[in-house]
């Protein structure tokens, strides 16, 4: 008796384990070519899965809306999902479910070799001819030929400082990394394991022995430089953020006053009085170069390419490129912006500003920096040693 | 409706196909959800992920396991989080007894269900709401605790261990007050009598009997806020500052790499296990 519920039960278990097995097992396919078009009316349902202040639908602002326009107008409707970092955007995007999603670099060919994106046919998108030059057909948004999407916006990840709580202002990224900071123990750091690379990017200047050319392409050696200067840095750290919200309310409340931000915090944060200043240091930035793309599941195509295009138009690109606070990628952009020169404040159009702007990538084994006589740290490491760092 | 009256009377007529009516969801609750799930987590554990993609691929490995217990960081985070869920309970259990005493057996039985009401009141509003108003009363600066205690000559401790173990008693304190009431309130009321009839103080009489006889109970209540501290994560993230608990471990962990989030993630529940087989004895479990 006894052991025939045994068995019963063991058979259930198994049953139940199996059941569970079933469920989360997804297919792998590669997206089976670009959409041949032509894009049609269909109304749909799109879900958007983009950083905060890309997709703006009224709810943070209610004049800040250019989601609604793009309803009213195509009969789609779209569900936006904001995320904090890249690591969450690959995982909500793997889970499914989303149709569009803003990439940076680093998520982009993550999702393109997992097969979560499909290539999209450019000649449906009227509004890609007007983009910048040097955002086509990059590494990021290009994988053998074929393009994944269309570049939204770029920006370097500034320094930020609470004006009259730090002095004087800052114009080196020392005051993060520098035991003797002013700012000690008011200090904030991104929470992601890209953010190794910033301490990369000041070892470029501060360190030029250890021959760092590239912050993602980072040898053994390079990288746990990298690593010491993080745990040097640690006990300066108030808080590390992914969060912006909480963000700004520490800095609000004053528990933070210098540390790594987004142009779109600082903007915030200056809403009603100028109280934060936000710089690229003269060692150069990490930064991001954002493209939207398509999921290779999607059930409403037409509405996805609809979405493409209408966030690249001008008018749109440069709402939410001053919303945000980045540099648009439609050169046309830059005549619509409400305030005059904020494609001059954000450099869109000049190439100098961008050369120590080093955008988010996807470190590899395979040295990006074109080094072969070494290995590379690839970023499984890198957020292994992220993950070990933070709870050391 | 012949339909209905078909099944009425297979059913009358078939005892096994009752219980089995009356178990289903249960059990369906029980092994899949449940069970299940723990299954799930265990068998994530040993599998592989692509490094680059981070995609989960289904390949046998132990490495998950070698790398949470070669890393010195992860055995220092479980021994954190060990001594913030036994500090929280402490401290629960400390405020806990006093309170549950006057409100079983001081309390005239008129107001008890006007005090286990107020007891109760915290867990109407949200956690998150609670949390984040412990948060800006912990702002080094300008919060309320630092306001409280600056003219004593002190500062707000700020983000921190601290202000997790305070944040957390506060979320869990109602699930060690209500199962020690339980307890105190059964207390017959001859024994206390029994006791000071043999000439024991106040004092004796709590320490050697009532703390005795509730003793089943107060476990019961540790089992609650040992447990839900063990896990949590959200209330680390937004008081702890730099610090972090298991529950951030597997959260910073569960996007990029699942089979080792899963594997940190069974830390708690052996440790879990451990701590509820040696109760079981008290007859805490009994209690719940």
């Amino acid at each position: 008796m006894r052991v025939t519920k045994l068995r019963r039960f063991a058979v259930l278990m198994a049953a139940g384990t199996l059941v569970l097995a079933g469920c989360s097992s997804s297919s792998d396919e590669e997206g089976s070519g670009a959409y041949a078009g032509p894009v049609k009316d269909t109304p749909g349902t799109i879900n958007v899965l983009a950083w905060p202040g890309y997709a703006e639908d009224g709810s943070t602002d209610p004049n800040v809306d250019w989601v609604t326009p793009f309803e009213k107008a195509t009969g789609c409707t779209v569900n936006v999902k904001t995320y904090g970092t890249s690591d969450e955007a690959v995982q909500l995007m793997q889970g499914g479910g989303y149709d569009v999603i803003s990439a940076s670099g680093d998520a982009s060919l993550r999702l393109i070799y997992g097969g979560d994106l499909q290539p999209v046919n450019l000649d449906l998108i009227p509004n890609y001819k007007d983009v910048f030059d040097n955002l086509k057909d990059r590494p990021w948004n290009t994988v053998d030929g074929k393009n994944y999407g269309v570049p939204h916006g770029r920006g370097a990840n500034v320094l930020q400082y609470t004006i009259g709580k730090v002095n004087p202002a800052p114009t080196s990224w020392s005051v993060v990394w520098e035991p003797n900071s002013p700012a000690k123990g008011k200090i904030t750091a991104y929470d992601s394991a890209i953010y190794i690379a910033d301490a990369a990017v000041y070892l470029m200047s501060t360190k030029p022995e250890l021959g760092i050319t590239d912050p993602y392409a980072l040898d053994q050696t390079q990288f746990d430089a990298a690593m010491a200067l993080l745990a040097q840095q640690k006990p300066l750290v108030a808080e590390y953020w992914a969060d912006y919200t909480k963000y700004i309310g520490a800095v609000q409340s004053g528990s933070i006053t210098v540390g790594t931000s987004w142009q779109v915090i600082a903007n915030v944060l200056n809403g009603e009085k100028e109280t934060v200043g936000a710089v690229k240091p003269v060692e150069g930035a990490t930064g991001w170069s954002d493209t939207w793309m398509i999921s290779s599941k999607t059930e409403a195509i037409d509405c996805a390419y609809k979405w493409l295009n209408h966030i690249i138009e001008p008018s749109v690109n440069a709402q939410a490129a001053e919303y945000f606070g980045e540099a648009p990628a439609n050169s046309k952009a830059c005549a619509l912006t409400a305030s005059k020169d904020h494609c001059k404040l954000y450099h869109a159009e000049e190439t100098d500003y961008w050369s120590n702007v080093y955008y988010w990538k996807t470190p590899t084994e395979k040295c990006l920096d074109g080094r072969t006589d070494v290995k590379c740290v690839p970023y499984a490491e890198w957020v292994k040693a992220w993950s070990s760092f933070r709870n050391s | 409706m012949s339909v209905i009256q078909q099944t009425r009377r297979y059913m009358h007529r078939n005892i096994g196909a009752r219980i089995s009516a009356l178990l289903a969801l249960p059990l369906f609750w029980l092994v899949v959800i449940y069970i299940g799930s723990l299954a799930a987590l265990f068998i994530t554990s040993i599998w592989k992920i692509d490094t680059f993609t981070s995609k989960v691929v289904r390949e046998f490995t132990l490495q998950n396991f070698i790398d949470v217990f070669s890393d010195r960081a992860y055995f220092n985070v479980t021994i954190r989080t060990l001594f913030v869920a036994i500090c929280v309970t402490l401290i629960c259990a400390i405020i806990a007894i006093p309170m549950a005493f006057f409100m079983a057996r001081i309390a005239k039985p008129k107001s008890r269900p006007v005090l286990i009401a107020l007891v109760i009141t915290p867990l109407w509003a949200s956690y998150l709401v609670k949390i984040y108003a412990w948060r800006t009363m912990f702002y080094p600066e300008k919060g309320f605790i630092n306001w409280l205690i600056e003219p004593l000559g002190g500062s707000s401790p700020g983000f921190g261990m601290v202000a997790v173990i305070i944040g957390l008693t506060y979320l869990w304190l109602p699930y060690m007050v209500l199962p020690i009431y339980a307890g105190m309130e059964k207390l017959p009321d001859s024994v206390i009598d029994a006791s000071a009839d043999l000439g024991a103080k106040s004092g004796r009489t709590f320490f050697d009997v009532i703390l005795p006889i509730t003793w089943p109970s107060i476990i019961a209540g540790s089992i609650f806020t040992f447990s839900l501290s063990m896990g949590d994560y959200i209330t680390v993230q937004i008081l702890g500052g730099t610090f972090q608990m298991l529950g951030n471990v597997v959260y910073q962990n569960f996007s990029l790499n699942l089979p080792f989030a899963s594997a940190v993630a069974l830390i708690p529940v052996l440790i879990m296990m451990v701590y509820l087989t040696s109760v079981r004895k008290t007859g805490a479990l009994d209690n719940l």
